[in-house]
């Protein structure tokens, strides 16, 4: 917005303010109703994120240790920003709608599904994917137990559940069955490797 | 290029139309392994060609096959490197989408697709008016040039979801975009898509004509010729193992018990996590093709056959696949499409379907009402089964409840009726051993009905009529393991009441003579096994290596596997669990010639016979004279040329074939035990535990064969108590279409699963090995009804068994 004349700020302002006011909560319908609407943001208002689109966008990411940027429509999701624009296929979307976990990746460190994460809103955020798992050519634990114990069958669930049971090992060094399984409860893996996924995952553990 | 929309739907061959048994001009004896270790295991003679392989050991006087072998493309899952087809990006790249029937059923009045052709980034549109998959009219008056939009011969469109058009554009969403630019005028009519309302006089017809369903490898389609009245087609009264038997209805007078129950099963649909989905590259001297598919060589015959190509000028990859399950077999409806617009516009096209597609179009299990009777003597003896059936594929064929009736335990008077009911719903497809998990659940429940009133064990029962030696042996040692121990039904106190039962499978032994592969040795010692054939997720690359390592004295990792690509030989397609059967031994007899032909340079150089060599632990030596050894990297470096290869296919089975050329001897069996818990109050089930029992020939990778049977036992956990397409009668929609409301088993529905794979040899090949993805699933939905009866003392005819059908059999709502 720098390079913006002040003209074509005081629009966007005032642009902000009124989308503000036209919020749909009950409290601004009734306000507009009684022609109370005020056009001026209170002055303790939280920022509001700008309007973006419906042209491309910049996103800065960090991918794996990389700093990325893309242009995308805002609606893209993070999934899509990763596979059709970093070309990092290793992701997959399964379902694209938050039901089977395929699509996971760590935002900040956590398991997120990119599916249901849009790609703006990932913004300066370090992403970390299943193809930057592996710390140069040493495998992740998880990653070696799951070949170690046969976890991946036809292996397009596997991305998302290496993410989740990594992602777990994370946050708990001691897992049992229980939590491996509470881990994995949003992944869908219709080949039936969820056995070994919970053996591998243990033992992953245990070599920590 | 010619009209896809004139083109006649051919039906395949009749067997009658290719050669059948093969003559060999030399033949030599071999003495095989024969039967079970530790129970029956002894050797068999076989003449068989001269150019086959001596016979392999029983599993463990080998060192590589039999093992349990980590898969070798596992590095490349785990790391994201594996590209799948819906990976797959080319330069210039468009994304097809479909615009699809918002009715169930409707003509078109008109179509106007220029806004959608006008849209920015969009670069071409198509009018389908033919689709691959489902059963198609006779005489069907389908023949408009797409281009002209004949709107009059444009296809009727028979459910929600049918293709009507195709749009190419650069992006996925411009081209979502412009489908929905294309205007079309439909003309509603009455509709159908509830199998019992299908059925009355005067429901809505799906088809006014007599239909038939070209077939593409996936073991489904009515038979030829079959009879049709409204909706209903059939009956089917045989199959490949033969017609009715003996007397029924004598047989019935004859009997001291007689049982019969209704049972119903629910359409299930496969749920690949990859979704169907083909990238084309249409360019002038070859049609590439990347495709998620179970048959590389079913997708490339359909596009040569649909748009006038040789066979040598299509070429077909699948490097990886993200599941099939039966379904994916053929072009489909978005291959033909995605060729037409790459060869419209001139791009490469991807196609890949949406999870709602996927869900409503893609194929599913059909449902069944299967009425069943039995008649046994006093003693147990079988004395007459009659079974009818009816079942929707939607739109297709194939709604049959399979052979377990007629095939899986000796009765000599038989009967069935299996029909097809068509409704407006999407086609069905084969799903992981068709007709006979629904026929499983039918006929296991009443044969324990059967052992309650003989007062027998269910496993005694089975015994005593059940001529299966390999069931024997899987009944035996699967209630050690399991801990067998039955109480009285319903016997349990308290609220959540557990209970036990079992119940077996059987799938018949299919081999594809189509199968080859070629092995080259390369100068250095790198060794290819090259093969059309793909892997789907079961591990066919891993055994490919074990076997051609075990033939050359390497180990798995040492062997390059090179599948999923139509330029080398023909495999099998994946399905009905021909796989592992039809295309190893044509890898071990391919390795065995290359081997053969470096042995004979070594002979030569050494100055010894041949057969006086061998190979082992990466080294070639001389049985006579053990200071001849080298290492076999050393001799591949004094190969006279660079390589060595060799292609071999598939012989027919040592023994001959039981029916035609594909059907072998012996059935691949299976018996699975579960525990349940019942929460009577809530009605929910949760399986507790199952152990299954499995044979699948020789064992060729214990650690794969372990996860195929899991994934089978999974999925018959979600068959049984969750899975159930449901469709809106009022307005013909799947109400579940995507992943959510579609319920499957995730992480905390999995019981507990213990296998027991149990050696069997046949001495029917080079390996003797099958395949196990079907019979791991045929058995578990009966064996949990089986054992929820045993917990809350009522039987459950229908699936899925879902809490409001457990709380109405205990009569409590
Ligand atoms: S693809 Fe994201 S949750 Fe299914
Ligand atoms: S390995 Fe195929 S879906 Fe999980």
């Amino acid at each position: 917005m720098n390079n913006k004349s002040s003209n074509e700020e005081k629009k966007a302002v005032s642009r902000r303010s009124f989308l503000k006011g036209a919020g749909v909560t009950t409290a601004s319908t009734v306000a507009m109703s009684a022609g109370l609407l005020s056009f001026k943001a209170p002055e303790t208002a939280p920022k509001r994120p700008p309007v973006l689109g419906p042209g491309d966008t910049e996103v800065r990411l960090e991918v794996n240790g990389q700093q990325e940027s893309v242009w995308v429509e805002p609606r893209t999701t993070l999934a899509e920003a990763l596979r059709d624009h970093l070309h990092l296929t290793g992701t997959k979307v399964v379902c694209d709608r938050g039901s089977c976990s395929a699509c996971t990746v760590w935002l900040n460190d956590k398991p997120v599904c990119s599916c249901m994460t849009l790609a703006v809103d990932a913004e300066g955020s370090k992403v970390t994917t299943v193809e930057g798992l592996a710390d140069g050519d040493t495998l992740h634990p998880v990653q070696e137990a799951f070949i170690e114990y046969d976890a991946a069958m036809c292996g397009y669930c596997t991305p998302g559940m290496v993410m989740s049971c990594a992602g777990l090992l994370k946050r708990n060094a001691n897992p049992n069955l229980d939590d491996v399984k509470a881990a994995t409860s949003g992944n869908l893996c219709r080949c039936g490797t969820y056995p070994k996924v919970f053996e591998a995952t243990l033992a992953a553990a245990k070599k920590m | 290029m010619a009209d896809i929309n004139k083109k006649k739907i051919v039906l395949p061959l009749a067997p009658n139309e290719e050669f059948g048994s093969v003559k060999h001009l030399n033949t030599k004896k071999i003495k095989l392994p024969h039967g079970i270790p530790g129970h029956n295991l002894t050797e068999i003679e076989r003449e068989v060609s001269a150019d086959e392989p001596p016979a392999l050991a029983v599993n463990d006087q080998l060192s590589v096959v039999g093992k349990r072998t980590k898969r070798i493309d596992a590095i490349y899952k785990v790391t994201g490197a594996a590209k799948y087809t819906s990976d797959i990006q080319l330069p210039g790249m468009l994304y097809g989408k479909f615009l699809r029937s918002p009715h169930p059923h409707a003509k078109i009045k008109s179509i106007d697709v220029s806004a959608a052709e006008r849209h920015r980034g969009v670069h071409a549109v198509h009018i389908l008016s033919v689709e691959p998959g489902g059963a198609v009219q006779r005489d069907n008056g389908h023949d408009a040039p797409a281009e002209t939009y004949h709107v009059d011969k444009l296809p009727v469109l028979r459910y929600v979801g049918q293709p009507i058009a195709g749009v190419a554009a650069i992006s996925d969403k411009v081209a979502r975009e412009a489908v929905q630019l294309i205007k079309v005028e439909y003309e509603t009519l009455p509709f159908v898509v509830d199998l019992d309302e299908a059925m009355k006089k005067g429901a809505p017809l799906v088809f006014e004509e007599k239909v038939e369903q070209q077939q593409t490898g996936g073991d489904v389609g009515g038979e030829a010729g079959a009879g049709q009245q409204g909706n209903l087609r059939g009956p089917s009264i045989g199959s490949f193992y033969g017609g009715p038997r003996g007397d029924v209805d004598q047989g019935f007078n004859e009997s001291d018990i007689v049982v019969e129950g209704e049972f119903r099963t629910q359409v299930q649909t496969h749920c690949a996590l990859e979704t169907h989905g083909i990238v084309a590259d249409w360019q002038t001297n070859m049609l590439t093709i990347y495709a998620s598919t179970q048959s590389t060589k079913s997708v490339r015959n359909d596009l040569a056959e649909l748009f006038d190509l040789p066979l040598s000028k299509v070429r077909v990859i699948t490097e990886y696949m993200g599941g099939g399950f039966g379904a994916k077999f053929g072009a489909g409806h978005f291959g033909v499409m995605a060729v037409v617009l790459s060869k419209k516009s001139g791009h490469p096209v991807k196609l890949m379907l949406d999870r709602k597609e996927e869900q409503t179009t893609a194929g599913n299990r059909p449902n069944s009402q299967q009425m069943l009777k039995i008649g046994v003597k006093k003693d147990g003896t079988l004395q007459a089964i009659d079974l009818t059936s009816y079942g929707t594929a939607g739109i297709g064929l194939g709604a049959g409840v399979g052979r377990v009736a007629q095939d899986m335990y000796t009765c000599s008077n038989f009967r069935m009726a299996q029909y097809d009911v068509f409704t407006h719903a999407g086609p069905g497809a084969a799903f992981r051993a068709p007709g006979n998990v629904q026929g499983c659940f039918a006929l296991e429940q009443l044969i324990d009905e059967i052992a309650e009133k003989l007062n027998l064990d269910p496993l005694a029962y089975r015994d005593k009529i059940d001529q299966s030696e390999i069931r024997k042996v899987e009944r035996k040692k699967g209630a050690e393991k399991f801990g067998w121990k039955r109480k009285q039904p319903g016997s349990d106190s308290g609220v959540v009441k557990k209970g036990i039962g079992v119940a077996q499978g059987h799938w018949p032994r299919i081999i594809h003579v189509d199968s080859s592969a070629t092995v080259r040795i390369n100068k250095g010692g790198s060794v290819e096994i090259m093969s059309g054939v793909q892997d789907i997720g079961t591990g066919t690359k891993t055994i490919l290596a074990q076997v051609v390592a075990e033939e050359l004295g390497l180990k798995a990792e040492d062997i390059t596997v090179k599948i999923g690509d139509t330029t080398y030989p023909d495999g099998p397609g994946s399905g009905g669990s021909v796989t592992a059967g039809s295309i190893t031994p044509a890898a071990r007899n391919a390795a065995y010639q290359a081997k053969m032909q470096l042995l004979g340079q070594v002979a030569g150089g050494w100055q010894v016979e041949i057969a006086d060599l061998d190979m082992e632990k990466g080294e070639i030596f001389a049985k006579s004279d053990t200071s001849k050894r080298m290492s076999f990297v050393d001799a591949t470096k004094k190969m006279r040329t660079n390589q060595i290869m060799a292609t071999a296919s598939r012989p027919d089975d040592y023994g001959g074939f039981e029916v035609g050329n594909a059907i072998g001897y012996d059935r691949l069996g299976s018996v699975q035990f579960a525990e349940v818990s019942v929460d009577t109050e809530t009605g929910v089930i949760k399986v507790d535990r199952v152990v299954a029992a499995h044979s699948c020939g020789r064992p060729l990778n214990p650690l794969q064969i372990e996860s195929q049977i899991n994934g089978g036992v999974i999925m018959g956990v979600g068959y049984a108590l969750y899975e159930d397409r449901i469709m809106d009668k009022e307005t013909g929609y799947m109400v579940n279409a995507n992943l959510d409301q579609y319920k499957l088993p995730y992480s905390k529905e999995i019981p507990h699963i213990e296998n027991i794979i149990i050696e069997q040899y046949g001495a029917h090949s080079s390996t003797d090995a099958s395949g196990i993805g079907e019979p791991a699933n045929v058995a578990t939905a009966a064996a949990i009804a089986n054992a929820v009866y045993n917990a809350i003392g009522v039987r459950i005819y229908e699936l899925p068994m879902t809490p409001d059908k457990v709380l109405a059999a205990l009569q409590v709502i």
